[in-house]
């Protein structure tokens, strides 16, 4: 075992991490491309201040790799702490961008504490389920677990900034490789499908799909196993469809417009390209009109007249699919894919269930923020106002990610080292 | 062993579920791009500057001159002091508002006129004062200049197309300029030019932010021609001042080509005040004048009875048709009887003799009511048959009918011939001493000006015209225009006698006052009545004066017909007018000071608000 570190790091894992940063800057510097532009490293341009980031991010990175991985459970918890601190702290000095008081206004430069909190909850989620008294299946981990992924959860979304907040039902992944229970799989995938279905369809509809699927598994779950309860299927039958009832109150009822809109356009029921619908509308026909390979780097027409709003942020993959096309969508897919798939292959590999879990999130967490970047610039999710990790513009999150990268590598170079 | 592999089956699936998402918007739907152009590429249409127009020596009659539109951008505009900015402007603070306030529902990011069309002068002192005002700046533009104040109906004017306009020809968008009238309107396709396009990237406020794909599509925009007009300048000007406070037209053409060399119409305006802020103001109150008509060209439009001038033409007729020779002669007493109890009168004294030549000299009515009548007499089978023959020879001088010249206006004047009559009296109800006033150019005729200085051309050229025209030549040199050469029915052996008599005319006959000192002057006068409907009562008004000339008799460089409308008597005005024009065409200046002025300083304003002034009054006093 050679004991210098850069032997030891995965550098096909650096190479993924370096192609979707410098495609994220060539990318951000397009979307936010003007005449006045003095160079890249103009650090009052966002370009600039990306490349600030990103530089800060490698340095932090590279003390990250000498740090004894040990130090980082043991760090856990204080990291918690000082995020939620961060996050509360938001509510007395925050600066308020857009309605959303999630920023802290440092020498100049922006700094979202709820970054910060996804990789410190990542390391504290790991450092509690890997506790020898943990057991997911008992009732007071769980409301454990729940407590301490509800409370950076609560705190964002009073900011308020449901977004980033909703990215903390990721952490759903590294429970669920660890044992949870598939009843919670089963509960919280059918709460999703029911939701949507509810809101597909009149309710009448909906009760009558609810007795039909209900029905089937009862008669072949009966078949397969006669001594089955009946009790469960009633049970489930009545909370269906009191959940669809519900649904649709609160959907109708609860929800402010806004809300109802955003789901409604990417449920394809209205079609209103002027208000609400713009951003995906405008979205879709960036990337719609990049075709096969694009119009070229700075020759997007919807990028240079800023149709898009936010794009250097939440809708660079649309900036990525009109200047670069299909090939270029298709290529930032695929390292997406082999980034997570890396991480989880490697995850499963250590001995260490702290590291394991940690790394797990990690990939959870970025899984997420893919699923719902990309997935909203293509038009098949609501309106979800969070970045794309290593792509989008944001000092904040490359900071974060980068770090929950280094911290990864550092794990997977000293995985045979110790333990 | 599901738990494991929960979180990369379900990955990969987003993965092929958002490659498939991607290959349906990029590579199989087609729609977004042409969306994406239409939100993103925009088409300016860029203008060549419009001709200029110049006259026959290529002095410069119409040019562009720069005006400025204020702008402003609503967004950009900061709270200001209207009061100050209206008094600055010059316009109405309510109005100002007024303008802003529609700017702002146009767009708040787009530049919306508010006050157009700023002169040279007054944008100079806006110009400093404007900083102050946030969200406002002047644009230049470009409007029609005129360096000399002459020729208004003949040039025309531009002005913002319509909808009709934009009907008849999809060429034009809104807000582009057509010309109106004249020349601008029949050479609008010389002097317009064709517009190019420019592609624009914009931005989703549709502001342009660069060109498109470097100007790939751009079309470029085609010349407009400058125009060099037959119209000599120097004439036009003068012909205006000469009927300066009267009514009436002047058209003065080249014999030999055809070209014309001025087209007055009085009363006139100048053309600069169709250009610019106060242009529909001052049309409102140019076509609300419906009693001078100012926008009536009356040298195209105006169709009156030709009078003694048509009594050449009748005399070229009846030599053609060989009733008569130069030595038939009639006597005249103070007029004859044509008909039973139907005498005509006649100023020529009791017993005078006339043949030919002391017939149009005298102008005697007597001479040439025999002389018509033997036309329509003898010419013939029957009556019937003569009027037509001579309907026909009046045909080939033009008469009747448009010349086909370039302007976009004209009458067809009016030729009687025997269906006419036939229709009236019923055929077999009329014979040649019913008809008799055409002789003398009365009666049932009508002619324009135009035609009447065209047939004044053909007698010039001894049998032929040239199809009048205002265009003598185009910049780039090509114009596929061959003006028709057009010969007149009657023999030119014909015209050297009735060019004597005409000569006579001025020599010492009924207007010696046109004799010019070392030029030989040709001409024949006219008196003609006229009749006004007064709260329904026919009235008769004071005549029509009326010259027609032309010189050097042996070499024609200028031939003109004069109208001056209730001018009394040919030589009072009309011939007097003409003479001074030709005097100055061929001489370069006028030396007859005392005539000169008499003209310039004659006024018959007077005589024209007779009829409203709702007395009792008398004519040809």
């Amino acid at each position: 075992m050679n004991n210098n570190i850069l032997y030891r790091l995965d550098w096909w894992l650096i190479l993924v991490y370096f192609l979707l940063v410098s495609f994220g800057i060539v990318n951000v510097y397009s979307a936010t491309f003007n005449e006045t532009l003095n160079g890249i490293f103009d650090i009052s341009q966002p370009v600039g201040k990306q490349i600030f980031f990103l530089i800060f991010s490698l340095f932090v990175g590279l003390i990250i790799l000498f740090i004894n991985s040990k130090f980082f459970e043991q760090f856990a918890t204080l990291g918690y702490l000082i995020s939620m601190l961060l996050l509360a702290g938001l509510f007395l000095f925050g600066k308020t961008v857009s309605g959303a008081t999630s920023w802290y206004n440092i020498a100049g430069l922006s700094l979202q504490p709820s970054e910060l909190a996804k990789l410190t909850t990542a390391l504290m989620i790991a450092s509690l389920l890997s506790k020898f008294q943990s057991d997911l299946s008992t009732i007071p981990t769980l409301f454990k677990i729940g407590g301490y992924l509800f409370l950076p959860f609560i705190l964002i979304v009073l900011q308020p900034d449901p977004g980033s907040a909703l990215v903390f039902g990721s952490f759903f992944y590294p429970l669920f490789r660890e044992g949870l229970n598939y009843v919670y799989m089963i509960i919280f995938f059918s709460i999703l499908a029911l939701f949507f279905v509810t809101l597909s369809f009149p309710i009448g509809i909906v009760i009558g799909i609810i007795s039909l699927v209900i029905f089937l598994l009862y008669f072949i779950l009966k078949n397969l196993n006669p001594k089955i309860k009946n009790w469960p299927f009633i049970l489930s039958l009545i909370l269906s469809i009191g959940f669809s009832f519900s649904v649709d109150y609160i959907f109708n009822n609860v929800f402010e417009q806004r809300h109802r809109d955003r789901i409604n356009i990417v449920m394809g029921k209205e079609v209103d390209t002027q208000g609400v619908g713009y951003n995906i509308n405008q979205s879709k026909i960036a990337i719609g009109s990049g075709g096969l390979k694009g119009k070229g780097f700075l020759e997007g027409t919807q990028t240079k007249g800023d149709f898009v709003p936010e794009q250097h942020t939440d809708y660079i993959f649309s900036t990525i699919g009109e200047e670069w096309g299909f090939r270029g969508s298709f290529f930032v897919i695929l390292l997406f894919c082999l980034l997570i798939f890396r991480i989880i292959y490697q995850a499963e590999k250590q001995t260490n269930k702290f590291r394991r879990i940690y790394s797990y999130g990690v990939a959870g967490l970025i899984f997420t923020h893919f699923l719902i970047n990309i997935g909203m610039s293509l038009g098949m999710v609501p309106t979800i106002g969070i970045p794309l990790p290593f792509v989008s513009y944001g000092g904040s999150s490359i900071l974060a990610f980068s770090t929950m990268i280094f911290i990864h590598l550092n794990f997977d170079a000293n995985r045979l080292n110790d333990w | 062993m599901i738990r494991r592999f929960f979180l990369p089956f379900v990955t990969l699936l987003t993965a092929i579920v958002f490659v498939g998402r991607l290959i349906s918007l990029q590579l199989l739907n087609s729609s977004y791009k042409l969306l994406s152009d239409g939100n993103a590429v925009i088409e300016n249409s860029i203008y060549p500057e419009r001709g200029y127009i110049y006259d026959r020596n290529q002095k410069l009659l119409v040019s562009n001159q720069p005006v400025y539109d204020l702008m402003a951008i609503p967004e950009n505009i900061t709270l200001f002091d209207t009061l100050e900015l209206s008094k600055i402007l010059g316009v109405p603070k309510t109005e100002l508002k007024k303008q802003i306030k529609t700017a702002k529902t146009f767009s708040v990011k787009l530049p919306s006129i508010i006050v157009g069309k700023i002169s040279k002068e007054h944008n100079a002192v806006i110009q400093e004062k404007i900083w102050k005002y946030q969200g406002f700046f002047l644009q230049k533009n470009s409007v029609r200049n005129y360096p000399v104040p002459i020729a208004s109906n003949l040039l025309g004017y531009v002005s913002e197309v319509n909808k009709n306009d934009m009907k008849r020809d999809n060429y034009y968008r809104l807000g582009e300029l057509i010309g109106r009238q004249g020349i601008e309107e029949y050479y609008e396709s010389f002097l317009r030019g064709r517009k190019g396009k420019k592609f624009f990237q914009k931005d989703r406020f549709n502001r342009i932010i660069g060109s498109y794909e470097e100007g790939k599509y751009d079309v470029p925009k085609e010349g407009a021609q400058n125009l060099i007009l037959t119209i000599d300048s120097e004439l036009q000007r003068y012909g205006e001042e000469l009927l300066k406070n009267k009514r009436g037209g002047i058209v003065a053409i080249e014999p030999r080509t055809g070209e014309v060399l001025s087209l007055v119409s009085a009363p006139s305006y100048d053309p600069s005040i169709l250009v610019g802020r106060k242009r529909s103001k001052n049309y409102r109150k140019l076509a609300l004048d419906t009693l001078a008509k100012p926008l009536f060209d009356r040298g195209l439009q105006a169709q009156y009875a030709p009078g003694s001038p048509f009594k050449t033409i009748n005399a070229l007729v009846a030599l053609q048709e060989g009733v008569i020779d130069d030595k038939t002669a009639y006597l005249c007493q103070k007029g004859h009887y044509y008909a039973r109890g139907m005498f005509m009168e006649c100023h020529c004294r009791p017993g005078t003799k006339n043949n030919l030549l002391s017939g149009i000299y005298r102008s005697c009515n007597t001479y040439f009511a025999n002389t018509y009548r033997r036309i329509i007499d003898r010419a013939g089978e029957n009556v019937g048959e003569g009027m037509n023959i001579w309907n026909s020879h009046l045909k080939s001088f033009g008469l009747g009918n448009y010349l086909g010249y370039d302007l976009p206006v004209g009458k067809k004047g009016f030729i009687p011939d025997a269906d006419y009559y036939n229709y009236w009296y019923k055929k077999g109800g009329w014979k040649s001493a019913t008809v008799v006033s055409n002789a003398i150019g009365q009666g049932e005729l009508l002619t324009t000006p135009i035609q009447m200085a065209n047939f004044t051309a053909a007698i010039a050229n001894r049998g032929y015209y040239i199809q009048p025209h205002f265009l003598k030549s185009v910049s780039n040199g090509v114009l596929d225009k061959v003006y028709e050469k057009k010969t007149t029915s009657i023999d030119s052996i014909h015209f050297e006698k009735v060019i004597e008599g005409m000569f006579q005319v001025v020599e010492r006959g009924t207007a010696r006052v046109a004799k010019i000192r070392g030029v030989e002057v040709c001409g024949k006068t006219g008196t003609v009545e006229n009749f006004m409907k007064i709260d329904g009562v026919k009235t008769q008004m004071t005549d029509h004066s009326i010259f027609i000339a032309f010189a050097p008799k042996d070499d024609p460089k200028i031939a003109l017909a004069v109208y001056v409308e209730n001018g009394y008597w040919g030589a009072r005005w009309a011939a007097p007018i003409a003479s001074l024009m030709v005097e100055k065409y061929l001489n370069g200046s006028v030396k007859r000071k005392w005539l000169e002025d008499r003209m310039l300083n004659g006024s018959l304003l007077a005589e024209y608000e007779k009829p409203y002034l709702g007395k009792p009054f008398v004519i040809n006093e």
